[in-house]
């Protein structure tokens, strides 16, 4: 690391006494680079075991890392918390301005500890910290509403991010979002949640700064490459044009879309909810993170009229993806854009995670319609396939809950079917909620032993996806050592803070040259060491605090819906599982 | 013919910020602390971007309050700072009115786009170009 480069500094933020510091931590980026590899280190040092995730001994970690301000598409801001909604580790990912703020506030990382005893939101303006009081903002209705308050408020100079939780952060449901820049989140494993138990509605940081390279010819040159790999590569192009909703139909087409909580693997509304139906009929902007000329973020402009008012309008602006269509869409039987659209809207106003929220609504549909519940546990409201406006009413049920039945829909699928029954086609993995690939074993394998539970850990949907288009036979050893080798890379990838999607771009030839224009040295072997120990060392947390990869549920119901391979095989993914957690 | 930078199409902005990051490497350095050109949100990224460049006015208001004359006019439009004449009051950031006059916080002077177009280079979505300014004299 160049001496004069910021990285190294942790802003540590005492919400319970109201004060800060800043740490020089060279050692932490020295061992972890940044992102990831520094928040396991951070997490491991300031979260006790057994801590309480919603108490005030469980602290946020968020990281950035070297490249970020440097070259395109470092643009991610890494998390890292004890989950709510599992237990162990919460690590959630999100762009927006998020971390070239960070960096240009002059930080590596930021510690939020403590809890502060009435509502506030935290303003980093670089060198500065202010505690503002927040309980005004405290149960408003919408969190665009308290973006655009805080946005008008603050006037931080240079990069700005505005980081806030909505209600189901505040009432702390456990897979509370949180969102930044209005349509990027960091989504999954409940940080909003966290937030809420901090009484911290939201961290506004900005700054503005120019940062050290050890060449400026290497630098443009290496920049250069990247920057056109990026934007000439096809699928960035992908990306770019329809962005990840362009996998509704290729998914639909070979069985792969969960629809109707898994029942089918293809829906007949796929067409209508499909990324090019989008993109034809409601596109309405594209944005892109900061530094990052892909554009993958999809607005639809959604024009609603008001029901007692004639020639009234209004037009709201949503962002869309691949999940959120799936858990909102297929996975609900809702083919109507409009009312999927909506439906997403209600769950970004109040801050939930929509795949979470998609899933937990799908096995509360399919439990009544079992006669497992009945009217009475869901308030009365009669949920039904494709029926949006009364999922919309139990989404506001979920946030505030009338009985005991929403408090446990707002505890995850996990949890309501631990009290209620219907396990067998409750569709969670380690405690998350599954993603929108029903894929094959290696996508189920990705759920079960990513040490988020999530489908970016390892990606084994494209696995599948490769193996069925080339009819190869996928072996439940071959599976589990191709995604510990990609979970591996992918921690070199979210220390580095590189998004995802830019994975083929960032090679490990590329980023080698890339960290020498920063000062650091590593060889591709120090860095495929460097992801190993990253994953060693979040297995150890997720172990600490009491995870058990022999304990890991399967529900009957992915075995059952044939996939593109065929029907999954319990004893495949059990061997698997077996095979990744060898020796651990 | 003297260039100016211009903005073709704002609406076609994602809001990447390529551009600015591509001014500040310009000089060299990453980040953000030198970029001559601004892309923001247009109150909220729903309503899309505002991108603020120097447009190079043929009778520039930032010149006009510069008390000790280092901003010297470019024909036919534009200034060109002269550092060892400024005296950092910053009144030139305040006559911009599209607040194109950016300020180096660290040296107390103004940064103002010297029309080079190497921003334009890195907008993937055509946004910005370099244009010839015509001499309006001739
Ligand atoms: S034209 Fe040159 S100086 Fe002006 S904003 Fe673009 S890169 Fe910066
Ligand atoms: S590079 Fe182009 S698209 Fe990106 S922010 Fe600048 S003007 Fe907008």
């Amino acid at each position: 690391m160049l001496p004069s480069d910021p990285l190294r500094r942790v802003l540590v933020v005492d919400l319970a006494r109201r004060r800060f510091t800043v740490e020089d931590r060279p050692d932490l980026f020295e061992a972890g680079l940044g992102g990831a590899g520094v928040a396991i280190r951070l997490l491991e040092e300031e979260c006790p075991s057994g801590a309480d995730p919603l108490g005030p001994e469980n602290p946020v970690i968020l990281a950035v890392g070297p490249l970020v301000g440097l070259f395109p598409l470092a643009s991610k801001t890494v998390a890292m918390f004890k989950s709510p909604h599992t237990g162990n580790l919460g690590e959630s990912h999100a762009g927006g301005r998020s971390a070239v703020a960070i960096r240009m506030a002059g930080y590596g990382a930021i510690v939020l500890r403590g809890a502060s005893s009435t509502p506030v939101y935290v303003v980093v303006d670089g060198d500065d910290v202010y505690f503002r009081d927040a309980s005004a903002l405290w149960g408003m209705r919408s969190a665009y509403t308290v973006g655009r308050v805080i946005r008008e408020r603050e006037r931080g100079a240079g990069m700005r991010t505005i980081i806030r939780i909505g209600r189901a952060g505040e009432r702390m449901v456990t897979y509370a979002c949180v969102t930044t820049e209005t349509y990027r989140h960091f989504g999954r494993l409940g940080l909003g949640a966290v937030f809420g138990s901090k009484k911290l509605k939201g961290l506004v940081v900005a700054g503005k700064r120019s940062l050290p390279v050890s060449n400026p010819r290497l630098y443009r040159e290496t920049y250069d490459t990247v920057f056109r790999a990026a934007v000439d590569s096809p699928l960035m192009q992908k990306y770019h044009e329809l962005g990840t909703a362009m996998n509704v139909l290729p998914l639909d087409a070979i069985g792969a879309l969960p629809t109707r909580n898994l029942k089918s693997g293809r829906f007949e509304g796929a067409e209508t909810i499909s990324g090019e139906s989008l993109a034809a009929n409601y596109l309405g902007r594209r944005v892109a993170c900061a530094h990052c000329p892909v554009a993958c973020i999809h607005l639809a402009a959604l024009r609603l009229p008001y029901p007692n008012d004639p020639y009234f309008y209004k037009t709201v602006m949503l962002g869309y993806d691949h999940e959120p269509i799936y858990a909102m869409g297929s996975m609900l039987g809702i083919a109507s854009v409009p009312g999927m659209l909506q439906l997403i809207d209600e769950a970004e106003a109040v801050g939930l995670d929509v795949m979470s929220t998609g899933v937990v609504l799908a096995w509360a549909t399919e439990a009544l319609e079992r006669g497992i519940i009945s009217l009475q546990e869901t308030d009365g409201l009669a949920l039904t396939w494709g029926d949006w406006e009364t999922y919309i009413e139990a989404v506001r049920r979920i946030v505030d809950p009338p009985n005991d039945f929403y408090r446990a829909l707002g505890r995850g699928v996990e949890h309501a079917a631990s009290l209620y029954g219907g396990a067998n086609f409750a569709l969670a993995f380690g405690g998350n909620e599954m993603a929108g690939y029903h894929t094959g074993p290696a996508a189920y394998l990705t759920y079960l032993t990513g040490a988020r539970h999530s489908h970016l850990d390892s990606a084994g949907y494209s696995l599948d996806q490769r193996a069925a288009s080339r009819g190869e036979m996928l072996t439940p050893e071959g599976v589990a050592d191709a995604l510990r080798a990609e979970e591996e890379w992918r921690q070199v990838l979210a220390s580095l803070v590189v998004c995802f999607f830019a994975r083929g771009v960032y090679t490990p030839e590329f980023v080698e040259r890339a960290l020498a224009v920063v000062g650091i040295e590593r060889s591709a072997d120090d860095l495929a060491r460097l992801g190993a120990d990253a994953l060693r060392r979040k297995h150890a947390f997720k172990t600490r605090e009491g995870f058990d990869p022999a304990r890991l549920r399967i529900p009957d119901r992915i075995l059952e819906t044939p996939s593109p391979l065929g029907a999954v095989d319990r004893e495949f993914l059990e061997r698997a599982i077996a095979q990744f957690f060898r020796g651990e | 013919m003297p260039n100016r930078l211009s903005v073709i199409d704002v609406d076609r902005c994602v809001g990447c910020q390529s551009c600015m990051f591509a001014c500040a490497r310009r000089l060299g350095e990453g980040g953000l602390a030198s970029a001559c050109i601004g892309v923001r949100s247009a109150g909220g990224i729903r309503r899309g971007f505002v991108v603020v460049v120097c447009r190079a006015c043929p009778d520039p208001p930032c010149a006009r309050v510069c008390p000790t004359d280092a901003l010297v006019l470019r024909p036919p439009g534009g200034v060109r700072l002269r550092a060892e004449l400024c005296i950092g009051c910053g009144n030139c950031v305040q006559a911009c009115p599209f607040g194109a006059v950016f300020w180096d916080a660290r040296q107390h002077k103004p940064q103002i786009c010297v029309y080079c177009g190497y921003c334009a280079r890195y907008c993937p979505y055509d946004v910005l170009a370099l244009e010839e300014v015509p001499d309006v004299a001739q």
